[in-house]
């Protein structure tokens, strides 16, 4: 166990035209388990192999617990990696797979086989012991993979994307395992995903990732609630959180921002920017939705934008309502009887406490 | 239409080309099918009639060589022949060193090769391209050329006269083809379980004894067979550089001239035999290893 530490890392591949990682600094907790994602070609693998020592940073500083690894071979770094494509090995039985690196490290015989075993029993790999992978499903070579990992007992425990050659139902299934594997043994571990629902619902913090750079690093419910640019709030969360395009203005003293014909209340933080631009995030289910025009005439409608539905599509456990607001579109969360069709007028009402304020030239937060 | 996933593990290049060809064959009706079929008979006719004719003048008693016309049908099986040709002088000793040429050229191209393949597997280094042509035209000399050079050179170095020599000569010839069959060998074992190795604890090395060269073991099992038949086969540079060491090839080719027809089969057999016999062990070994078909 051990907290790592990565320091301004930079990292062009000889070749490569952009960078794979651009000055990124992350520092992860002992025993945390830490999720890099990001959509593919963002740099996630590389940042990984460079904690592995697969790959070496052009510069920047690596540690580990207390050790600084930058210039170390994968060897010397008390690490365990789990590859994206198993990488078991296939002349190896299932056991003599999970005994390698303790046998390459010079364990005495007599304690292999217990550790072996007992790595095995946690994945529920023990039937298997004597069978070559190519007879194996490619569930239970995963789970070869990740036991060969966790019986070295390392201090950092890395994997990169160990469900995605998984198909749907498996990979659900092993998550959840993998989960509490993970939270069992208490290793910290860095997992690298593409797939926002597996980073929420592993992490106990993400750091999102964006062409080399790290853009946000927060706890899951952080990241989701509160993301901190455009790309963030679009890349997680399904639908993804819906930005409307607003100025602002000054109204009675308040500040305003008008999304075409309609207007909200905002935050007196935006009142200086009067003129400006700005971008309203708010996700589907924060925005309630009303069939009826509210009462109270149009000062008493408070948050209220009135648009109308362009597309219903019934999800099973609820309505996803397509709905257009002054010539822009965004997607809103309903109870399955809410009663509504294309082209019927409905009145939408985001939750003000979650709403995101962006600039939309930066696609940065404002700070509320 | 989509061709199925082909595992990684799948040998690039000829493998999956000799792959394609059948199914996307197969996958045609009607008139298209059947020149495939007549030119693969012809063909295969075209190389095992000469074979089998061999293979019966050599089963024959002596006498039957001299029949005419020749029966596709051997009228009496005999040893005579086959005895008469290993009784004859040198040729059990020149089949002896024929094996030896054989064996030393494996190795000694085996273990230069199978470096080489591998650095041109996985390092991307400078030159490495033009390394690949250069290697390659290293077949453009003419053996011929070569031989009367290289015969003086060897006589200085005391090695003339040789089995010694003669390996030399055929690892020079086997070899840029030992290296470039390597290399796509290697290129064929996937990189990440040599990473894997390297977590785990491996050195470099470690890791390309343990996990690259185990994996690669049935396709370097191919480059052998073929280094060996290669060997076995190769008569001008025995023939030259070799008086009394002759390899069974030589020893035929030179006494071709002056030795009875049956000697002639029964020689032509002695030289096809063990290429046969090495291909069918060998083959039953690439195909299946680790209880999985690697073809
Ligand atoms: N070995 C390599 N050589 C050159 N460029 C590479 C190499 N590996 C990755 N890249 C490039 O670096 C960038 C980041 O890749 P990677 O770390 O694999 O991203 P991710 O894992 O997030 O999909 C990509 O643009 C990719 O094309
Ligand atoms: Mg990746």
């Amino acid at each position: 166990m051990a907290e790592i530490r990565l320091e301004r890392i930079s990292k062009t591949y000889a070749g490569g035209k952009a960078p794979a990682a651009r000055d990124v600094s992350l520092a992860v907790a002992d025993g945390e388990f830490m999720v890099l994602l990001g959509p593919s070609g963002c740099g996630k693998t590389t940042l990984l192999r460079m904690l592995a020592g697969l790959e070496y940073p052009d510069t920047g500083r690596i540690t580990i617990g207390d050790r600084e690894v930058t210039d170390l071979p994968p060897r010397q770094r008390e690490i365990a990696m789990v590859f994206q494509s198993y990488a078991v090995f296939p002349h190896m039985t299932v056991f003599d797979n999970v005994a390698f690196g303790l046998r390459m490290r010079k364990q005495p015989a007599d304690q292999i086989k217990p550790r072996v075993e007992r790595a095995a029993e946690l994945l529920q790999l023990e039937p298997y012991l004597g069978r070559y992978p190519s007879q194996l499903s490619g569930g239970q070579r995963q789970r070869v993979a990740v036991a060969r990992a966790i019986v070295m007992e390392p201090s950092v425990l890395l994997m990169d994307e160990p469900l995605s050659n998984l198909d749907a139902l498996l990979r659900l299934q092993f998550r959840a395992e993998l989960k509490k594997l993970v939270q069992d043994i208490k290793t910290t571990t860095v997992y690298v995903t593409h797939d926002q629902v597996e980073a929420l619902s592993l992490g106990d913090r993400i750091a999102v990732m964006r062409q080399g750079e790290i853009v946000q690093v927060a706890e899951p419910m952080v990241v989701y609630d509160r993301p901190t640019t455009e790309f963030v709030g679009s890349f997680i969360g399904n639908p993804p959180m819906n930005f409307l395009r607003g100025s602002v203005s000054r109204d009675n003293g308040h500040a305003r921002v008008t999304i075409g014909s309609e207007a909200l209340t905002a935050p007196t933080a935006l009142a200086e920017a009067v003129g400006d631009n700005v971008l309203v995030g708010i996700r589907a289910e924060n925005i309630e939705a009303r069939a009826e025009a509210p009462s109270g005439g149009a000062n008493g409608a408070g948050h209220a934008l009135a648009g109308e539905t362009v597309v219903v599509e019934p999800l099973g456990s609820h309505l996803l309502i397509t709905a257009a607001i002054g010539g822009q579109q965004l997607k809103v969360v309903t109870r399955t009887d809410f009663p509504t069709g294309p082209g019927r007028p409905i009145w939408l009402y985001p939750e003000e406490d979650k709403i995101r304020w962006l600039r939309p030239d930066t696609g940065a937060a404002v700070q509320v | 239409m989509a061709v199925a996933d082909t595992p990684q593990t799948l040998p690039p290049g000829a493998v999956q080309a000799t792959d394609i060809l059948p199914r996307t064959a197969a996958r045609r009706k009607g008139p298209v099918r059947w020149p495939l079929y007549v030119a693969a008979i012809l063909i295969t006719l075209f190389l095992l009639l000469p074979i089998y004719l061999i293979t019966i003048a050599a089963l024959s008693p002596r006498a039957a060589v001299n029949d005419f016309p020749k029966s596709l049908v051997p009228r009496e099986l005999s040893l005579e022949t086959l005895l008469f040709f290993l009784n004859s002088r040198g040729v059990v000793a020149s089949a002896w060193n024929s094996v030896m040429v054989g064996v030393i050229t494996l190795v000694l191209s085996l273990v230069i090769g199978t470096p080489a393949g591998y650095a041109l597997a996985r390092f991307a280094f400078r030159g490495r391209d033009a390394f690949k042509i250069l290697i390659l035209t290293t077949r453009a000399f003419p053996i011929v050329i070569l031989s009367i050079p290289l015969a003086v050179t060897f006589i200085q170095w005391g090695l003339y006269d040789t089995i010694l020599a003669v390996a030399l000569v055929h690892t020079a010839l086997a070899l840029p083809t030992t290296v470039l069959i390597t290399s796509s060998i290697f290129v064929s074992v996937p990189r990440d379980v040599e990473e894997a190795a390297l977590t785990l604890g491996c050195t470099p090395v470690g890791a390309f004894l343990r996990i690259a060269l185990p994996l690669a073991l049935p396709g370097l099992a191919a480059a052998s067979l073929f280094t060996f038949v290669l060997s076995w086969n190769e008569v001008f540079a025995a023939a030259i550089l070799t008086v009394s060491q002759r390899t069974l090839p030589a020893q035929v080719f030179t006494s071709l001239g002056d030795s009875p027809l049956p000697f002639r089969f029964a020689g032509g057999f002695a030289l096809i035999v063990p290429s046969l016999v090495f291909i069918f062990f060998i083959r039953r070994y690439l195909f299946n290893m680790w209880g999985r078909v690697v073809r």
